[in-house]
């Protein structure tokens, strides 16, 4: 067995894993499965691939960035993008998900989340196409690491944007008053506005961050594969097992699902064939369901 | 009486608009003072103080905090305005250590105060100290409850509210909790507490007041209300009151 899979799966899984942060933030803390959180990260993808062109219109070409496949532009488009989907998602809480939440009825917001899903994917289609587009056609060259594994300059350097950012999204919830508010209002709602929590402003910090790492996941996705509107509906199914299989809730269990996801995909691939790349979610997703509900690093209500 | 720090006035409150359970309730609670609340069964006793916590939508009356009107103000403001609730059951953040259940509840206190008045509250309830790293869902019935009051005195409130803290304990924790509020008195903390458990908080209450059928009837100084026969009947029979206090509802 070729140990290649294992950097595509951290790729993957890093995919999966920055998304699933978002699912399992609006689960724990709004109680809904956000089916929107995929078209979450194509918006965010296609917004970035916008400012990246307005800047390209502005200024001309841009070298990149020795030895990354791209330059200045795009760092700048992924934090305007982050902040565009942070927006897009409190906009769509605004206008859909917060009237819907005061009715009380759980599976009401989720189906709304699935109409919101797929108004936001004709949205790109209608204005994009369907067909796919990239930040950036040039070839890199992978290098050997040993163990017969090649890794490009590219999938460094957004492992290790992966990496930085799970670990600031930890520290914010353990560390800091908003996170721990965020665990409060997760743990129990009523109380967390008798300790003085504004149930408001915690949801929108929630969607901030969900909105803002989905934008990360799918621009990462678009470096490495190819930007299209169904690039994130497509990442739906894994970013939601990874977050059952790591524990509603937990932002380290939905990175250490996505990542296993990620391997177990990229193994499946070079296992059984690409064809049975999307079994593999649903079953890992079976099983978590079978064996430990709960997930790796959930904790059962007491 | 000392000065009024706590002043309801009036409250009709419900859950369902034009279905009342508090029906006019009027109590004063002065500084310092611990004021019970009793009554039978369903009286409304645990609807009357949410009320004023802001947990129960209020239709009339008013409720004055310091002279603040903060009548139906959002239960997340509570705690600025000086009003800080313990819940019967639930009242803690079950998954977080007994320290993060502290530092959540600090989101009003100055940064730099945090620290020092999260060891005051060890100082206080020094069961809580060896716990501090425990996640709170650990703790026994009687330290959940410590740590409950200890997260509501933490922001400095005017005035503490407890829902039947002695609910569902073991006889040996409702004592534990009791000599707690005792203790938190000699602090000069004001108190309004609603209690199933007439005996024990009478016997560290200062005034106490009677609530039936949504309505205050009766109000008395702790120590004479355990034996007013009224309090007797109120407690073993069904049968309402008729006697009607002066000057209220």
């Amino acid at each position: 067995m070729n140990l290649q899979f294992v950097v595509d799966g951290l790729l993957t899984g890093s995919m999966i894993g920055l998304g699933a942060i978002g699912v399992t933030l609006t689960y724990s803390i709004l109680r809904f499965s956000n089916f929107a959180h995929g078209d979450f990260m194509a918006w965010g993808t296609y917004a970035t691939l916008a400012v990246v062109s307005a800047i390209g219109a502005m200024v001309g070409k841009v070298a990149p960035i020795a030895p990354l496949s791209f330059g200045w532009p795009l760092i700048v488009a992924l934090v305007v993008g982050m902040a565009f989907t942070a927006l897009l998602a409190l906009l769509l809480d605004k206008v859909l998900f917060a009237r819907l939440r005061s009715q009380g009825q759980a599976i009401i917001v989720v189906m709304a989340s699935f109409g919101a899903s797929m108004a936001l994917r004709s949205l790109l289609e209608f204005t994009f196409s369907s067909r796919p587009t990239y930040f950036s056609r040039a070839i890199q060259i992978a290098m050997p690491i040993g163990f017969g594994i090649r890794i490009t300059p590219d999938q460094i350097a957004l492992l290790m944007l992966t990496a930085v950012l799970v670990l600031g999204v930890h520290l914010l919830m353990t560390r800091t008053q908003t996170g721990r508010s965020m665990q409060a209002l997760s743990q129990n709602a009523a109380l967390a506005r008798i300790v003085g929590i504004d149930v408001a402003s915690v949801v929108r910090v929630t969607w901030v961050i969900g909105g803002a790492l989905a934008c990360v996941a799918g621009v990462m996705i678009g470096i490495l594969v190819q930007i299209r509107p169904f690039m994130g509906f497509d990442m739906l199914l894994p970013m939601f097992a990874a977050a059952i299989l790591g524990g509603i809730g937990s932002i380290p269990g939905a990175v250490l699902g996505g990542l296993i996801i990620g391997l177990a995909e990229a193994g499946a691939v070079q296992l059984i064939g690409a064809e049975w790349r999307a079994a593999v979610s649903f079953i890992i997703l079976i099983a978590v369901l079978f064996v430990r509900p709960i997930g790796l690093f959930g904790v059962r209500e007491r | 009486m000392s000065e009024t720090v706590l002043d309801v006035r009036d409250l009709e409150a419900g859950y369902e608009p034009g279905v009342p359970i508090v029906r006019g309730a009027s109590i004063t609670v002065g500084r310092g003072e611990i004021v019970v609340v009793l009554g039978p069964n369903g009286a409304g006793k645990s609807s009357f103080i949410k009320a004023i916590a802001g947990l129960v939508p209020i239709s009339r009356g008013t409720v004055l905090l310091d002279g603040n009107d903060i009548t139906a103000a959002p239960a997340h403001t509570m705690v600025r305005l000086g009003l800080a609730f313990v819940p019967q059951t639930e009242n803690i953040f079950p998954l977080m250590s007994v320290e993060d259940n502290l530092k959540v509840a600090c989101g009003i206190l100055e940064r730099r105060e945090i620290p020092a008045r999260i060891e005051e509250m060890y100082v206080a309830f020094p069961d809580l100290v060896r716990q501090r790293r425990t996640a709170a869902g650990n703790l026994s019935g009687g330290q959940r409850q410590m740590l409950a009051v200890a997260r509501a005195l933490i922001v400095h409130p005017k005035v503490l509210v407890l829902d039947e803290p002695s609910a569902g304990l073991s006889p040996k924790f409702v004592s534990m909790v009791f000599e707690m509020l005792a203790g938190i008195r000699k602090s000069s903390v004001t108190i309004l507490l609603v209690e199933q458990n007439a005996k024990a908080a009478l016997a560290i209450g200062d005034r106490a007041y009677v609530l039936v059928e949504g309505k205050d009837r009766h109000e008395g100084v702790a120590s004479e209300l355990w034996n007013d026969p009224m309090i007797a009947e109120l407690y073993l029979g069904q049968r309402p009151l008729h006697v009607e206090k002066g000057g209220a509802a």
